[in-house]
Protein backbone atom coordinates (compact mmCIF):
# COMPACT_ATOMS: atom_id res chain seq x y z
CA UNK A 1 0.00 0.00 0.00
CA UNK A 2 1.37 3.44 -0.79
CA UNK A 3 1.36 6.19 1.76
CA UNK A 4 -1.43 7.95 -0.09
CA UNK A 5 -3.51 4.79 -0.10
CA UNK A 6 -2.92 4.31 3.58
CA UNK A 7 -4.07 7.83 4.33
CA UNK A 8 -7.15 7.38 2.22
CA UNK A 9 -8.02 4.06 3.85
CA UNK A 10 -7.61 5.48 7.33
CA UNK A 11 -9.48 8.66 6.64
CA UNK A 12 -12.37 6.64 5.26
CA UNK A 13 -12.50 4.69 8.49
CA UNK A 14 -11.49 1.47 6.79
CA UNK A 15 -9.57 -1.23 8.56
CA UNK A 16 -6.00 -0.30 9.08
CA UNK A 17 -3.04 -2.35 10.04
CA UNK A 18 0.16 -2.18 11.98
CA UNK A 19 1.97 -1.72 8.66
CA UNK A 20 0.01 1.48 8.00
CA UNK A 21 1.66 2.99 11.05
CA UNK A 22 5.05 2.77 9.32
CA UNK A 23 3.67 4.85 6.47
CA UNK A 24 2.22 7.38 8.86
CA UNK A 25 5.50 7.68 10.71
CA UNK A 26 7.36 8.12 7.46
CA UNK A 27 5.17 11.15 6.81
CA UNK A 28 6.75 12.75 9.86
CA UNK A 29 10.29 11.48 9.67
CA UNK A 30 10.75 11.43 5.91
CA UNK A 31 12.68 8.23 6.54
CA UNK A 32 12.30 4.74 5.18
CA UNK A 33 10.04 2.27 6.90
CA UNK A 34 12.88 0.48 8.63
CA UNK A 35 13.55 3.67 10.56
CA UNK A 36 9.97 3.72 11.84
CA UNK A 37 10.22 0.07 12.85
CA UNK A 38 13.26 0.89 14.96
CA UNK A 39 11.30 3.26 17.19
CA UNK A 40 11.46 1.72 20.66
CA UNK A 41 7.90 2.49 21.72
CA UNK A 42 6.09 1.54 18.51
CA UNK A 43 5.06 -2.02 19.31
CA UNK A 44 3.96 -1.29 22.87
CA UNK A 45 1.86 1.62 21.65
CA UNK A 46 0.27 -0.37 18.87
CA UNK A 47 -0.67 -3.29 21.11
CA UNK A 48 -2.09 -0.95 23.77
CA UNK A 49 -4.31 0.99 21.39
CA UNK A 50 -5.15 -1.97 19.12
CA UNK A 51 -6.20 -4.50 21.70
CA UNK A 52 -5.69 -3.50 25.34
CA UNK A 53 -6.96 -0.03 26.27
CA UNK A 54 -10.66 0.70 26.56
CA UNK A 55 -10.55 4.10 24.91
CA UNK A 56 -11.52 5.30 21.45
CA UNK A 57 -12.06 8.61 19.66
CA UNK A 58 -15.67 8.49 20.80
CA UNK A 59 -14.82 8.04 24.47
CA UNK A 60 -11.91 10.47 25.01
CA UNK A 61 -14.04 12.58 27.33
CA UNK A 62 -15.75 9.73 29.20
CA UNK A 63 -14.98 9.64 32.90
CA UNK A 64 -14.58 5.86 32.89
CA UNK A 65 -12.22 5.55 29.90
CA UNK A 66 -8.88 3.87 30.35
CA UNK A 67 -6.04 6.38 30.60
CA UNK A 68 -2.76 6.08 28.73
CA UNK A 69 -0.10 8.56 29.81
CA UNK A 70 2.99 8.90 27.63
CA UNK A 71 5.54 10.08 30.15
CA UNK A 72 8.52 9.69 27.85
CA UNK A 73 7.38 12.45 25.54
CA UNK A 74 10.55 12.51 23.46
CA UNK A 75 10.26 11.00 20.00
CA UNK A 76 6.44 10.98 19.89
CA UNK A 77 6.17 10.03 16.19
CA UNK A 78 5.02 6.49 16.94
CA UNK A 79 2.46 7.84 19.44
CA UNK A 80 1.05 10.32 16.94
CA UNK A 81 1.00 7.71 14.18
CA UNK A 82 -0.90 5.21 16.33
CA UNK A 83 -3.40 7.85 17.51
CA UNK A 84 -3.96 8.95 13.92
CA UNK A 85 -4.31 5.36 12.73
CA UNK A 86 -6.95 4.81 15.39
CA UNK A 87 -8.82 7.93 14.36
CA UNK A 88 -8.16 10.23 17.32
CA UNK A 89 -7.19 13.03 14.94
CA UNK A 90 -6.88 13.41 11.15
CA UNK A 91 -3.84 11.81 9.55
CA UNK A 92 -3.43 15.01 7.57
CA UNK A 93 -2.03 16.57 10.75
CA UNK A 94 1.07 14.41 10.52
CA UNK A 95 2.69 15.84 7.42
CA UNK A 96 3.50 19.28 8.80
CA UNK A 97 4.06 18.22 12.40
CA UNK A 98 6.15 20.51 14.58
CA UNK A 99 5.42 23.47 12.30
CA UNK A 100 4.22 26.66 13.96
CA UNK A 101 0.59 25.99 13.10
CA UNK A 102 0.59 22.28 13.92
CA UNK A 103 -0.93 20.91 17.13
CA UNK A 104 1.71 18.18 17.04
CA UNK A 105 5.00 19.15 18.64
CA UNK A 106 8.20 17.33 19.44
CA UNK A 107 6.60 16.76 22.83
CA UNK A 108 2.82 16.20 23.01
CA UNK A 109 0.42 18.78 24.45
CA UNK A 110 -2.83 17.45 25.91
CA UNK A 111 -4.62 20.72 25.28
CA UNK A 112 -3.88 20.53 21.55
CA UNK A 113 -4.17 16.84 20.62
CA UNK A 114 -7.35 14.75 21.06
CA UNK A 115 -6.63 11.56 22.95
CA UNK A 116 -3.43 12.81 24.58
CA UNK A 117 -3.90 12.54 28.36
CA UNK A 118 -0.85 14.48 29.57
CA UNK A 119 1.53 17.05 28.17
CA UNK A 120 4.97 15.58 28.56
CA UNK A 121 8.58 16.15 27.61
CA UNK A 122 10.29 16.83 30.91
CA UNK A 123 11.13 13.41 32.33
CA UNK A 124 9.87 12.04 35.60
CA UNK A 125 6.43 13.65 35.63
CA UNK A 126 4.18 11.02 34.02
CA UNK A 127 4.34 8.36 36.71
CA UNK A 128 3.58 10.77 39.58
CA UNK A 129 0.71 12.20 37.51
CA UNK A 130 -0.50 8.65 36.86
CA UNK A 131 -0.52 7.91 40.59
CA UNK A 132 -2.68 10.98 41.18
CA UNK A 133 -4.94 9.99 38.29
CA UNK A 134 -5.38 6.46 39.65
CA UNK A 135 -6.13 7.84 43.12
CA UNK A 136 -8.70 10.23 41.65
CA UNK A 137 -10.44 7.49 39.69
CA UNK A 138 -10.53 5.22 42.72
CA UNK A 139 -11.92 7.97 44.94
CA UNK A 140 -14.75 8.39 42.43
CA UNK A 141 -15.47 4.67 42.28
CA UNK A 142 -14.27 4.35 38.67
CA UNK A 143 -12.66 1.07 37.66
CA UNK A 144 -10.61 2.42 34.75
CA UNK A 145 -7.00 1.45 34.20
CA UNK A 146 -4.14 3.90 34.16
CA UNK A 147 -1.22 2.84 31.97
CA UNK A 148 1.89 5.02 31.89
CA UNK A 149 4.86 4.56 29.56
CA UNK A 150 8.31 5.52 30.79
CA UNK A 151 11.76 4.94 29.35
CA UNK A 152 14.48 3.04 31.21
CA UNK A 153 16.68 6.14 31.30
CA UNK A 154 13.75 8.19 32.52
CA UNK A 155 13.82 6.13 35.71
CA UNK A 156 17.03 8.00 36.56
CA UNK A 157 14.71 10.78 37.73
CA UNK A 158 14.16 10.42 41.48
CA UNK A 159 10.56 11.62 41.26
CA UNK A 160 9.67 8.19 39.83
CA UNK A 161 10.87 6.47 42.96
CA UNK A 162 8.67 8.61 45.15
CA UNK A 163 5.74 7.39 43.02
CA UNK A 164 6.79 3.73 42.94
CA UNK A 165 6.81 3.57 46.72
CA UNK A 166 3.49 5.33 47.23
CA UNK A 167 1.64 3.38 44.52
CA UNK A 168 2.49 0.09 46.22
CA UNK A 169 1.76 1.43 49.71
CA UNK A 170 -1.77 2.45 48.73
CA UNK A 171 -2.48 -0.69 46.66
CA UNK A 172 -3.01 1.06 43.32
CA UNK A 173 -4.07 -2.03 41.43
CA UNK A 174 -5.43 -0.05 38.48
CA UNK A 175 -1.97 1.34 37.72
CA UNK A 176 0.36 -0.27 35.18
CA UNK A 177 3.77 1.09 34.29
CA UNK A 178 5.30 0.07 30.98
CA UNK A 179 9.04 0.60 30.92
CA UNK A 180 10.38 0.56 27.38
CA UNK A 181 13.92 -0.57 28.03
CA UNK A 182 16.39 0.16 25.27
CA UNK A 183 19.24 0.23 27.76
CA UNK A 184 19.81 3.93 27.34
CA UNK A 185 20.18 4.68 31.06
CA UNK A 186 23.56 5.82 32.26
CA UNK A 187 24.59 3.44 35.06
CA UNK A 188 21.81 1.01 34.12
CA UNK A 189 22.10 -2.57 35.33
CA UNK A 190 20.36 -5.39 33.43
CA UNK A 191 17.45 -6.82 35.40
CA UNK A 192 17.47 -4.10 38.01
CA UNK A 193 14.28 -2.39 36.87
CA UNK A 194 12.14 -5.49 37.44
CA UNK A 195 13.91 -6.14 40.75
CA UNK A 196 13.43 -2.61 41.96
CA UNK A 197 9.69 -2.59 41.29
CA UNK A 198 9.26 -6.08 42.75
CA UNK A 199 11.18 -5.10 45.88
CA UNK A 200 8.74 -2.21 46.26
CA UNK A 201 5.79 -4.59 46.19
CA UNK A 202 4.80 -4.41 42.53
CA UNK A 203 3.88 -7.29 40.25
CA UNK A 204 6.76 -7.22 37.77
CA UNK A 205 7.33 -8.99 34.46
CA UNK A 206 9.83 -8.59 31.64
CA UNK A 207 8.79 -9.23 28.06
CA UNK A 208 10.10 -8.95 24.51
CA UNK A 209 9.03 -5.45 23.56
CA UNK A 210 8.67 -6.42 19.89
CA UNK A 211 6.48 -9.49 20.31
CA UNK A 212 2.85 -8.44 19.95
CA UNK A 213 1.32 -11.55 21.41
CA UNK A 214 3.60 -11.52 24.46
CA UNK A 215 3.00 -7.80 24.92
CA UNK A 216 -0.73 -8.29 24.66
CA UNK A 217 -0.69 -10.99 27.31
CA UNK A 218 1.50 -8.92 29.64
CA UNK A 219 -0.45 -5.70 29.18
CA UNK A 220 -3.96 -7.09 29.44
CA UNK A 221 -5.50 -6.31 32.79
CA UNK A 222 -4.38 -8.80 35.40
CA UNK A 223 -6.85 -10.46 37.67
CA UNK A 224 -5.47 -11.35 41.05
CA UNK A 225 -4.82 -14.94 41.88
CA UNK A 226 -6.56 -16.12 45.07
CA UNK A 227 -4.80 -14.71 48.12
CA UNK A 228 -2.73 -12.25 46.09
CA UNK A 229 -2.70 -8.71 47.53
CA UNK A 230 -3.87 -5.76 45.44
CA UNK A 231 -0.79 -4.15 43.91
CA UNK A 232 0.27 -2.13 40.91
CA UNK A 233 2.07 -3.81 38.05
CA UNK A 234 5.02 -3.11 35.83
CA UNK A 235 5.79 -4.53 32.41
CA UNK A 236 9.38 -4.07 31.27
CA UNK A 237 9.41 -4.22 27.48
CA UNK A 238 12.90 -5.02 26.31
CA UNK A 239 13.91 -3.73 22.88
CA UNK A 240 17.19 -3.34 20.99
CA UNK A 241 19.88 -1.33 22.70
CA UNK A 242 19.67 2.31 21.69
CA UNK A 243 23.35 2.91 21.16
CA UNK A 244 24.29 -0.49 19.69
CA UNK B 1 -10.20 34.22 71.18
CA UNK B 2 -8.09 34.64 68.09
CA UNK B 3 -7.84 31.58 65.90
CA UNK B 4 -4.52 30.26 64.65
CA UNK B 5 -4.31 30.65 60.85
CA UNK B 6 -2.76 27.25 60.20
CA UNK B 7 -5.23 25.44 62.45
CA UNK B 8 -7.96 27.38 60.64
CA UNK B 9 -6.67 26.13 57.30
CA UNK B 10 -6.83 22.56 58.63
CA UNK B 11 -10.29 22.93 60.15
CA UNK B 12 -11.69 24.55 57.01
CA UNK B 13 -10.18 21.87 54.79
CA UNK B 14 -11.66 19.19 57.03
CA UNK B 15 -15.09 20.83 56.68
CA UNK B 16 -14.72 21.11 52.91
CA UNK B 17 -13.86 17.41 52.63
CA UNK B 18 -17.10 16.73 54.47
CA UNK B 19 -19.18 19.13 52.36
CA UNK B 20 -17.90 18.37 48.86
CA UNK B 21 -17.13 14.87 47.58
CA UNK B 22 -14.93 16.25 44.79
CA UNK B 23 -12.46 17.78 47.25
CA UNK B 24 -9.27 15.85 47.98
CA UNK B 25 -6.40 16.71 50.30
CA UNK B 26 -2.82 15.75 49.51
CA UNK B 27 -0.12 16.53 52.02
CA UNK B 28 3.44 15.51 52.78
CA UNK B 29 3.66 14.77 56.52
CA UNK B 30 3.55 18.47 57.42
CA UNK B 31 0.35 19.36 59.35
CA UNK B 32 -0.56 15.68 59.64
CA UNK B 33 -1.41 16.26 63.28
CA UNK B 34 -4.48 18.20 62.14
CA UNK B 35 -5.77 15.63 59.66
CA UNK B 36 -5.99 12.32 61.55
CA UNK B 37 -9.77 12.37 61.80
CA UNK B 38 -10.29 13.54 58.21
CA UNK B 39 -7.97 10.79 57.00
CA UNK B 40 -9.89 8.18 58.97
CA UNK B 41 -13.24 9.39 57.61
CA UNK B 42 -12.13 9.86 54.00
CA UNK B 43 -9.20 7.53 53.31
CA UNK B 44 -9.74 7.74 49.54
CA UNK B 45 -9.65 11.54 49.49
CA UNK B 46 -7.00 12.34 52.08
CA UNK B 47 -3.55 11.21 51.02
CA UNK B 48 -0.32 11.67 52.94
CA UNK B 49 2.45 10.98 50.42
CA UNK B 50 5.23 11.01 53.00
CA UNK B 51 8.29 13.20 52.55
CA UNK B 52 7.89 13.27 48.77
CA UNK B 53 7.21 16.78 47.55
CA UNK B 54 7.70 16.23 43.82
CA UNK B 55 5.10 13.48 44.10
CA UNK B 56 2.89 15.66 46.31
CA UNK B 57 2.36 18.29 43.62
CA UNK B 58 1.93 15.91 40.71
CA UNK B 59 -0.47 13.70 42.65
CA UNK B 60 -2.54 16.83 43.16
CA UNK B 61 -2.39 17.54 39.43
CA UNK B 62 -3.29 13.93 38.63
CA UNK B 63 -6.35 14.16 40.88
CA UNK B 64 -7.34 17.32 39.02
CA UNK B 65 -6.98 15.47 35.70
CA UNK B 66 -9.82 13.21 36.86
CA UNK B 67 -12.04 16.18 37.75
CA UNK B 68 -11.37 16.38 41.47
CA UNK B 69 -10.52 19.59 43.32
CA UNK B 70 -7.19 19.02 45.08
CA UNK B 71 -5.93 20.92 48.10
CA UNK B 72 -2.15 20.42 48.14
CA UNK B 73 -0.24 21.32 51.26
CA UNK B 74 3.17 21.50 52.86
CA UNK B 75 5.57 24.24 53.94
CA UNK B 76 5.87 26.92 51.24
CA UNK B 77 9.58 26.24 50.83
CA UNK B 78 8.96 22.64 49.78
CA UNK B 79 5.65 23.22 47.99
CA UNK B 80 6.59 26.08 45.68
CA UNK B 81 10.39 26.14 45.65
CA UNK B 82 11.41 22.49 45.83
CA UNK B 83 8.66 21.28 43.52
CA UNK B 84 8.44 24.30 41.25
CA UNK B 85 8.67 22.39 37.98
CA UNK B 86 5.81 20.18 39.13
CA UNK B 87 3.74 23.32 39.74
CA UNK B 88 4.66 24.70 36.33
CA UNK B 89 4.05 21.50 34.38
CA UNK B 90 1.58 19.60 36.57
CA UNK B 91 -0.84 22.49 36.87
CA UNK B 92 -0.13 25.19 34.28
CA UNK B 93 1.09 23.08 31.40
CA UNK B 94 -1.55 20.36 31.92
CA UNK B 95 -4.03 23.24 32.27
CA UNK B 96 -5.74 21.90 35.36
CA UNK B 97 -6.82 23.71 38.50
CA UNK B 98 -5.90 23.20 42.10
CA UNK B 99 -5.44 24.88 45.45
CA UNK B 100 -1.91 25.01 46.84
CA UNK B 101 -1.67 25.91 50.50
CA UNK B 102 1.78 26.80 51.78
CA UNK B 103 2.52 27.41 55.43
CA UNK B 104 5.59 28.88 57.08
CA UNK B 105 5.74 31.95 54.83
CA UNK B 106 8.87 34.11 55.00
CA UNK B 107 10.00 33.52 58.57
CA UNK B 108 7.26 31.98 60.71
CA UNK B 109 9.85 29.38 61.57
CA UNK B 110 12.54 31.89 62.45
CA UNK B 111 14.44 29.37 64.54
CA UNK B 112 14.39 26.89 61.67
CA UNK B 113 16.62 29.03 59.50
CA UNK B 114 16.79 29.41 55.75
CA UNK B 115 15.72 25.86 54.90
CA UNK B 116 12.24 26.46 56.28
CA UNK B 117 11.75 29.97 55.01
CA UNK B 118 10.29 30.92 51.63
CA UNK B 119 10.32 34.69 51.08
CA UNK B 120 10.53 34.01 47.33
CA UNK B 121 7.38 31.90 46.97
CA UNK B 122 5.11 34.61 45.57
CA UNK B 123 7.77 35.96 43.19
CA UNK B 124 8.42 32.45 41.92
CA UNK B 125 4.73 31.66 41.37
CA UNK B 126 4.43 35.06 39.73
CA UNK B 127 6.56 33.77 36.83
CA UNK B 128 3.53 31.65 35.89
CA UNK B 129 0.23 32.89 34.46
CA UNK B 130 -3.21 32.51 35.98
CA UNK B 131 -2.51 31.98 39.66
CA UNK B 132 -4.78 33.69 42.14
CA UNK B 133 -2.48 34.43 45.07
CA UNK B 134 -4.03 34.87 48.49
CA UNK B 135 -1.97 36.35 51.32
CA UNK B 136 -4.49 36.34 54.16
CA UNK B 137 -3.63 38.60 57.07
CA UNK B 138 -6.07 37.01 59.49
CA UNK B 139 -7.34 33.51 60.30
CA UNK B 140 -10.84 34.48 59.13
CA UNK B 141 -9.35 35.50 55.79
CA UNK B 142 -7.65 32.09 55.58
CA UNK B 143 -11.04 30.44 55.87
CA UNK B 144 -12.68 32.81 53.36
CA UNK B 145 -9.86 32.51 50.84
CA UNK B 146 -9.78 28.74 51.09
CA UNK B 147 -13.54 28.39 50.71
CA UNK B 148 -13.51 30.72 47.72
CA UNK B 149 -10.57 28.93 46.14
CA UNK B 150 -11.97 25.43 46.59
CA UNK B 151 -15.38 26.50 45.26
CA UNK B 152 -13.71 27.69 42.06
CA UNK B 153 -11.95 25.76 39.34
CA UNK B 154 -8.78 27.78 38.77
CA UNK B 155 -5.29 27.78 40.20
CA UNK B 156 -5.05 29.27 43.69
CA UNK B 157 -2.20 29.67 46.13
CA UNK B 158 -3.04 30.37 49.75
CA UNK B 159 -0.06 31.64 51.74
CA UNK B 160 -0.75 30.83 55.39
CA UNK B 161 1.27 32.67 58.01
CA UNK B 162 1.05 32.94 61.76
CA UNK B 163 1.36 36.74 61.56
CA UNK B 164 -2.06 38.34 61.86
CA UNK B 165 -3.76 41.73 61.79
CA UNK B 166 -6.26 42.63 64.49
CA UNK B 167 -9.17 42.77 62.07
CA UNK B 168 -10.22 40.63 59.14
CA UNK B 169 -11.54 41.90 55.81
CA UNK B 170 -13.80 40.14 53.30
CA UNK B 171 -11.75 38.26 50.71
CA UNK B 172 -12.44 39.85 47.33
CA UNK B 173 -10.00 38.70 44.62
CA UNK B 174 -9.32 41.49 42.13
CA UNK B 175 -10.34 44.26 44.54
CA UNK B 176 -8.23 45.85 47.25
CA UNK B 177 -9.85 47.48 50.28
CA UNK B 178 -9.44 51.20 50.87
CA UNK B 179 -8.67 51.37 54.56
CA UNK B 180 -7.65 55.03 54.80
CA UNK B 181 -7.87 57.91 52.36
CA UNK B 182 -5.27 60.67 52.37
CA UNK B 183 -4.17 63.36 49.94
CA UNK B 184 -0.61 62.20 49.45
CA UNK B 185 1.04 58.88 48.64
CA UNK B 186 -0.70 55.51 48.49
CA UNK B 187 0.54 52.65 50.63
CA UNK B 188 -0.41 49.13 49.54
CA UNK B 189 -0.25 46.83 52.56
CA UNK B 190 -0.30 43.12 51.74
CA UNK B 191 -1.69 40.54 54.18
CA UNK B 192 -0.17 40.71 57.67
CA UNK B 193 1.62 43.98 56.82
CA UNK B 194 -1.55 46.00 57.38
CA UNK B 195 -1.27 46.52 61.15
CA UNK B 196 2.39 47.61 61.13
CA UNK B 197 1.61 49.88 58.14
CA UNK B 198 -1.34 51.55 59.90
CA UNK B 199 0.81 52.15 62.96
CA UNK B 200 3.69 53.48 60.87
CA UNK B 201 1.62 56.00 58.88
CA UNK B 202 -0.87 56.96 61.60
CA UNK B 203 -0.04 60.68 61.38
CA UNK B 204 0.85 60.85 57.68
CA UNK B 205 -1.53 62.15 55.00
CA UNK B 206 -1.49 58.99 52.89
CA UNK B 207 -4.01 56.49 51.58
CA UNK B 208 -3.78 52.86 52.60
CA UNK B 209 -5.02 50.03 50.39
CA UNK B 210 -5.22 46.54 51.83
CA UNK B 211 -4.57 43.51 49.65
CA UNK B 212 -5.27 40.06 51.01
CA UNK B 213 -5.42 38.67 47.48
CA UNK B 214 -2.44 40.12 45.63
CA UNK B 215 -2.90 38.40 42.26
CA UNK B 216 -4.77 39.56 40.37
CA UNK B 217 -3.32 42.92 41.40
CA UNK B 218 -6.00 45.60 41.66
CA UNK B 219 -4.38 48.33 39.60
CA UNK B 220 -7.73 49.99 39.03
CA UNK B 221 -8.23 50.79 42.73
CA UNK B 222 -4.65 52.00 42.93
CA UNK B 223 -5.27 54.47 40.09
CA UNK B 224 -8.60 55.55 41.52
CA UNK B 225 -7.19 56.38 44.94
CA UNK B 226 -3.91 57.85 43.77
CA UNK B 227 -3.24 61.33 45.20
CA UNK B 228 0.42 62.21 44.74
CA UNK B 229 1.96 59.78 42.24
CA UNK B 230 3.97 58.07 44.98
CA UNK B 231 3.32 54.41 45.78
CA UNK B 232 4.67 52.40 48.69
CA UNK B 233 4.39 48.63 48.51
CA UNK B 234 4.70 46.76 51.78
CA UNK B 235 4.82 43.03 51.14
CA UNK B 236 5.55 40.24 53.64
CA UNK B 237 7.74 38.38 51.13
CA UNK B 238 10.52 39.31 48.72
CA UNK B 239 10.78 43.11 48.34
CA UNK B 240 9.73 44.31 44.89
CA UNK B 241 7.56 41.31 44.01
CA UNK B 242 4.65 43.54 42.95
CA UNK B 243 6.60 46.51 41.61
CA UNK B 244 5.91 45.49 38.02
CA UNK B 245 2.17 45.47 38.76
CA UNK B 246 2.33 49.04 40.07
CA UNK B 247 4.31 50.09 37.00
CA UNK B 248 1.79 48.39 34.71
CA UNK B 249 -1.12 50.10 36.46
CA UNK B 250 0.56 53.51 36.18
CA UNK B 251 2.18 53.03 32.79
CA UNK B 252 0.99 56.45 31.58
CA UNK B 253 1.61 58.29 34.87
CA UNK B 254 5.07 59.48 35.93
CA UNK B 255 5.39 57.93 39.37
CA UNK B 256 7.73 56.76 42.10
CA UNK B 257 7.64 53.39 43.86
CA UNK B 258 9.13 52.37 47.18
CA UNK B 259 9.07 48.59 47.49
CA UNK B 260 9.39 47.25 51.02
CA UNK B 261 9.57 43.57 51.81
CA UNK B 262 11.94 40.80 52.78
CA UNK B 263 15.49 41.46 51.62
CA UNK B 264 17.48 39.13 49.39
CA UNK B 265 20.37 38.71 51.79
CA UNK B 266 20.33 35.65 54.06
CA UNK B 267 20.24 36.83 57.66
CA UNK B 268 21.69 33.60 59.11
CA UNK B 269 19.95 34.48 62.39
CA UNK B 270 17.35 32.57 64.40
CA UNK B 271 15.18 34.08 67.14
CA UNK B 272 11.51 34.97 66.64
CA UNK B 273 9.50 36.20 63.62
CA UNK B 274 9.40 39.69 65.14
CA UNK B 275 13.21 39.80 65.08
CA UNK B 276 13.18 39.04 61.37
CA UNK B 277 10.45 41.59 60.68
CA UNK B 278 12.60 44.22 62.38
CA UNK B 279 15.74 43.11 60.55
CA UNK B 280 14.00 43.48 57.19
CA UNK B 281 12.50 46.83 58.16
CA UNK B 282 8.99 45.40 58.19
CA UNK B 283 7.99 46.44 61.70
CA UNK B 284 6.19 49.75 62.26
CA UNK B 285 9.43 51.55 63.08
CA UNK B 286 11.21 50.32 59.96
CA UNK B 287 8.26 51.03 57.70
CA UNK B 288 7.85 54.53 59.09
CA UNK B 289 11.52 55.30 58.64
CA UNK B 290 11.47 54.11 55.02
CA UNK B 291 8.20 55.87 54.14
CA UNK B 292 9.11 59.25 55.64
CA UNK B 293 12.49 59.08 53.92
CA UNK B 294 10.84 58.28 50.60
CA UNK B 295 8.26 61.07 50.93
CA UNK B 296 10.91 63.61 51.90
CA UNK B 297 13.19 62.71 49.02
Amino acid sequence: MTTTDALAAIDEGLDHTYADVYDLMSLMTGDEKHSAAATSTLDVLWVLYDSVLDVSPGTVADADRDRFLLSKGHGPMAYYAVLAAKGFFPVAWLADWASYDSPLGHHPDRTLVPGVEISSGSLGHGLPLAVGTALGLRAQGLDSRVVVLVGDAELDEGSNHEAVELAAAVDLEALTVVVVDNRSATFGVPGRIEERFATNGWHAVGVDGRDHSLLRRALTRRRRTPGEPARPSVVVAHVEEKWS
Amino acid sequence: MTRDPRATFAATTTDLLEEDLSVALVYAEISGQYFREAERRHPERVVNVGIREQLLVNVGAGLALTGMRPVVHTFASFLVERAFEQVKLGFNHQDVGGVLVGSGASYDNAGGGRTHQAPGDVALLDTLPDWTIHVPGHADEVESALRLAVAGSGRDYVRVTGRQNREAFPVTPGRFHLVRRGAGATVVAVGPMLDPVLEAVADLDVSVLYASTVRPFDGRSLRAVLGAPDVVLVEPYLAGTSTRCVDDALVDVPHRVLALGVGRRELRRYGAPADHAAAHGLDAVGIRRAVTGFLAA
